[in-house]
């Protein structure tokens, strides 16, 4: 049967999800150690340092507390879906991954309209807030999934026209080929033309992924912790995972869109084949680490923003910007601006 | 696929009115309160502008651009003027009561000027796709303005028996649409017309989709027995409101007749002739039947309406080019005659009270002479009295139907047009020969008094010479 | 069986079956949450004829913005839906009868006499580098761009018809204006300095 013949793409197909996957979620694990730690050294004092050296096992010993804790299920709550909300939750922040480009041709799914897919999948994250803050029968938690939805749908709009200014910029939604649109020096990354758009597109995806100082779908001292306050043990750890696979994600598509992905600061004469100064996944990787380091950064620094704060700033701050810069990249692109559109 | 300037020039009445839309939204957030008077002289401008743009680019062949969704022909051109015309008188006549009831604003404005787009965008449409989204951009506004008065209980339940239904009828045409569209690969009007004038009727899925259109079109002129939403509406809905979308829009809806059943669908003539043979005759009896057990002059009014879309109808069924000429001639002036009645209930009202009933009329004569004739006109015009210009358009309109041999049509229609004469002239009896039961000031500032005497006028003087009008509509269908 | 086949067997099958639980579940969320489902699965219908672009929207649009709020306003009302059935057996008949009727229409006009596979055969498969988000916009700005323009202004009226018809001032909320308030200067705005006379010896009783 036909079936049949197809089974060796699908396998293939289930060890690039494995092979990205694993890594990523040691990633989260180690990130958020690294957070305990980076807050800690940002507000003078030192952080998990009991498990294994220096607290590198930490992260295991958190998950394994998890796991092993009851999953309590609250009175008149709606069963079926409070257990579905966490995976509903961490399916879109792990199905993302499939169109990201980790080098030149490294691509689980090289699809056409990869930044689209990469905009619908964000923008389901949202269904697993709600639903857990409906199911769980509790007022903090329909606040806080309230307060959250408001907040991931107005600032999608912001995010996505933001991605449509980086797609005028590079005339494609596949990724890979945004990446080589920026190619040339750190100059000609789209962070410089794009700059009003980046600093929406990083501020929104903070807002997205409802951290500080956007976190008032959680906000511990206003509503206990919002739309997860009824979750415990492993329910309660796959939304924990889910937030932080999201801020990865948000990192990634920064380094990819903005910052020219896996290319090299440098101008290609200049590094062409030495080693670690040519384009490759290892400056990917310092690029994500740096933004990751921002989201850490930026919840050390500020207070929690108020929420009709959040929504000003979302529909008549960026919201405006991003029109107007989409109509400047634009002239830009017809008039073939150097050294970004040079012909 | 090569973009042209002059491409643009005909569509220049939409883009102007367009602008002056967009502009009156933006004026009416740096004007003060006492200032919104400004709105209204820039709807008028923006009208008038629009009207002139009609006349310069007006006339001469048939232009078909914008890849082929847009038309303008003498029909069009006509249709146009003509929905300009009562826009302009719309705007007049409510201004002092919107004012009163601090509902002249900047939406107010917009919604009736984008409404007005939404009607040319119809008369020139020349496929499907600019049809229909002509229609909505119409019935969009028209849903907003019926619920404009937010602290009217009776407007919100108006506006949404408006919405439900009219989202209902918007469904069946489009349902009709996608029928047509899967039988005939197309959406341009030419190339419909050209399928169905080689498969005809044999092709079961045209006749189905026509069906629907049919609908649809019943729907939106309001036709029985699809009218249910028609008197609700106009009961609802505060008076300028209904003077709007009681008037200008049947002009547009005869567009929407003309260009699907005529332009795109002319080749299936012999099938729909039957359905509004049947919709014309239930709207002239049961509009007219109904009309006289009314108390309230705005439902009245309303199944007035319906028996004169049967009217129409008999026009457009009879098929010929002098059928449709006689319904377009007969949708302009029932256009006229609406506003001026329309119009007149609107002077009768003041800040608080609403000229809603027959007895508000009685002695008008003793309060202003000008105005009872000029409502007199009015009714006389819509019961078909000769010499005034509803007689002439009934009189078309039945001509067109005895000359393709539908004689008993014609009688049917002359029996129920006699039936509804008595509730015209109860009026005319209630304004010349009952005591005022108030002495209250009529509201008729700013040019009121001269857009009355004309719009009375026009229907007196097109009644005593029809001949410039007919010849222009009969120029539409060569 | 290909694995295309399969799939859209699969799929049309959770569409379907989502569709009925739309209308049949008793708790209003559930209806919504399937409506969602019925929406996914059918985004990857579409996917699977090629029409990427529109697969991906589908669910952008109607799952990621309209429906959020649906299900937002539908977990705020406190739905009876029982008085909503009330009706149910009581128009069951005539309801049903409407059905059928309208079902046997359209399985005579839209069946495969009239739409089946010789009137419209399948399409030739595109070539690996077309990409149909590039096509669709062509298509929009080029060949129907008096229709796009029109449709962009049906949404405004749709914008300044919502707006009208339920923004209202109240005289009588406090509300606090943010824009007001991030504009304070650092100077005279946020601290007033007064200046007053020192009041003298302060007798000790």
């Amino acid at each position: 049967m036909e079936l049949w013949t197809s089974l060796p793409v699908i396998v293939r197909i289930l060890l690039g999800i494995v092979a990205i996957l694993l890594p990523l979620l040691g990633l989260v694990a180690y990130y958020t150690l690294a957070e305990r730690k980076i807050i800690g050294y940002i507000q003078v004092r030192i952080g998990p340092n009991r498990v294994g050296f220096r607290g590198l096992l930490q992260p295991i010993a958190d998950a394994v507390k998890l796991m092993f804790k009851e999953i309590v299920i609250p009175t008149r709550a709606d069963k079926g879906l409070f257990l579905l909300a966490p995976m509903i939750a961490i399916a879109p922040a792990l199905a993302a991954w499939a169109v990201i480009p980790f080098d030149a041709g490294l691509v689980l799914s090289d699809i056409n309209a990869g930044l689209l897919y990469i905009l619908a999948l964000t923008s389901l994250g949202v269904y697993g807030i709600i639903i857990a803050g409906w199911a769980s029968n509790s007022k903090y938690a329909l606040l806080g999934a309230m307060r959250s939805a408001a907040q991931i749908v107005s600032y999608e709009i912001a995010m996505g026209f933001a991605l449509v200014g980086v797609l005028v910029a590079a005339g494609s939604l596949n990724l890979g080929a945004i990446v080589g649109a920026q190619s040339g020096s750190a100059l000609t990354w789209f962070w410089l033309p794009l700059l009003p758009l980046f600093g929406v597109y990083l501020v929104s995806g903070v807002a997205e992924t409802n951290r500080a100082p956007f976190d008032v779908a959680e906000g511990e001292s206003e509503i206990v912790a919002g739309f997860h306050v009824e979750y415990s043990g492993m329910a309660f750890a796959v939304f924990f995972l889910a937030e932080y696979a999201n801020m990865i994600l948000i990192a990634t598509l920064t380094a990819l869109l903005f910052f020219g992905g896996w290319l090299s600061p440098f101008p290609q004469a200049w590094v062409d084949g030495v080693f670690l100064l040519d384009d490759g996944f290892h400056w990917l990787l310092v690029k994500v680490f740096f933004f990751m380091f921002v989201f850490l950064w930026l919840r050390a620094t500020f207070p929690r923003y108020r929420y009709d704060q959040i929504m000003r700033l979302g529909w008549k701050v960026f919201i405006p910007i991003t029109i107007a810069w989409i109509l400047v990249v634009g002239l830009a692109v017809v008039y073939k601006l150097p050294p970004w559109w040079a012909v | 696929m090569t973009f042209d300037t002059v491409n643009l020039i005909p569509v220049l009445p939409e883009i102007l009115i367009l602008i002056l839309a967009s502009a009156v939204l933006l004026v009416d957030l740096y004007v003060k309160e006492a200032e919104k008077g400004t709105l209204h002289t820039l709807a008028l401008i923006g009208v008038a502008l629009a009207l002139a743009a009609t006349l310069l680019v007006g006339g001469g062949e048939r232009q078909v651009v914008l890849e082929g969704h847009y038309v303008r022909d003498a029909l069009s051109d006509a249709l146009k003027a003509m929905i300009l015309i009562v826009g302009l008188l719309v705007f007049v006549y409510s201004r002092d009561y919107l004012r009163d009831r601090g509902l002249a604003t900047g939406e107010y404005y917009a919604l009736a000027l984008f409404a007005l787009l939404g009607m040319m965008v119809m008369v020139s449409a020349n496929s499907f796709l600019a049809i229909y989204l002509g229609l909505e951009l119409l019935a969009l506004c028209l849903y907003a303005l019926v619920a404009f008065d937010r602290d009217s209980q009776r407007g919100a339940e108006a506006a949404m028996k408006y919405f439900v239904l009219g989202a209902l009828g918007s469904g069946m045409l489009l349902y009709g649409i996608s029928m047509i569209y899967g039988a005939t690969g197309s959406l341009a009007l030419d190339e419909v017309a050209a399928v169905v004038a080689e498969q005809g009727l044999e092709n079961l899925v045209l006749v189905f989709g026509l069906a629907f259109l049919v609908v649809g079109i019943g729907f939106k002129f309001g036709a029985v027995p699809f009218h249910m939403w028609v008197p609700d509406i106009y009961e609802g809905a505060p008076t300028p409101v209904v003077l709007l979308l009681g008037s200008a829009p049947k002009i547009a809806a005869l567009a929407l007749a003309v260009r699907l059943l005529i332009d795109g669908l002319g080749g299936l003539q012999s099938d729909w002739q039957g359905m509004l043979v049947i919709l014309s005759v239930l709207s002239m009896g049961l509009g007219n039947l109904l009309a006289i057990a009314q108390t309230n002059i705005k439902r009245m009014l309303a199944y007035s309406t319906i028996s004169h879309v049967g009217f129409i109808f008999l026009g457009l069924l009879a098929g010929t080019a002098d059928g449709f000429a006689a319904a377009m001639f007969y949708a302009i002036v029932y256009a006229m005659m609406a506003a001026g009645a329309f119009g007149i209930l609107l002077i009768l009202s003041r800040r608080g009270f609403d000229a809603e009933h027959l007895d508000d009329l009685k002695g008008l004569n003793d309060r202003d002479t000008w105005y009872a004739a000029v409502m007199a006109l009015m009714m006389f015009s819509m019961a078909g009295v000769p010499p005034f210009v509803g007689f002439m358009a009934k009189l078309f309109v039945l001509k067109a139907v005895v000359d393709i041999g539908m004689t008993w049509l014609a009688i049917v229609a002359v029996f129920f047009s006699i039936i509804g004469a008595f509730y015209y002239l109860r009026i005319v009896w209630l304004i010349y020969f009952d005591k005022p039961t108030t002495d209250a000031p009529l509201t008729d500032s700013g040019g009121v008094r001269v857009a009355m005497s004309l719009n009375g006028l026009a229907v007196l003087g097109l009644g005593l010479f029809p001949a410039t009008l007919l010849a222009i509509c009969q120029a539409a269908f060569l | 069986m290909g694995f295309e086949k399969f799939l859209f067997y699969c799929f049309a099958a959770i569409t379907v079956v989502a569709a009925g639980m739309v209308v049949t579940r008793r708790n209003p969320v559930h209806a919504v949450l399937y409506l969602v489902l019925a929406f996914v699965s059918s985004a990857v219908l579409w996917l699977l004829i090629e029409a990427e672009f529109l697969g991906i929207v589908l669910v952008l649009v109607y799952v990621g913005a309209v429906m959020v709020l649906f299900l937002f306003v539908v977990m705020m009302l406190d739905v009876d839906l029982a008085a909503l059935r009330a009706g149910f057996v009581r128009f069951l008949p005539i309801g049903g009868l409407v059905a059928a009727a309208m079902a046997v229409q359209i399985f005579l006009v839209v069946g495969p006499a009239n739409f089946g596979l010789e009137a419209f055969p399948k399409p030739p498969a595109a070539p690996a580098e077309y990409s149909n988000t590039e096509a669709l916009g062509l298509a929009l700005y080029t060949e129907h761009l008096y229709p796009f323009e029109i449709a962009a202004v049906i949404l405004l009226v749709a914008i300044v018809a919502a707006i009208r018809l339920t923004l209202r001032r109240r005289p009588d909320t406090k509300y606090i204006d943010p824009s007001a308030q991030v504009q304070v200067k650092k100077g005279p705005d946020r601290v007033r300095l007064v200046k007053m006379p020192a009041e003298g010896k302060v007798e000790t009783p």
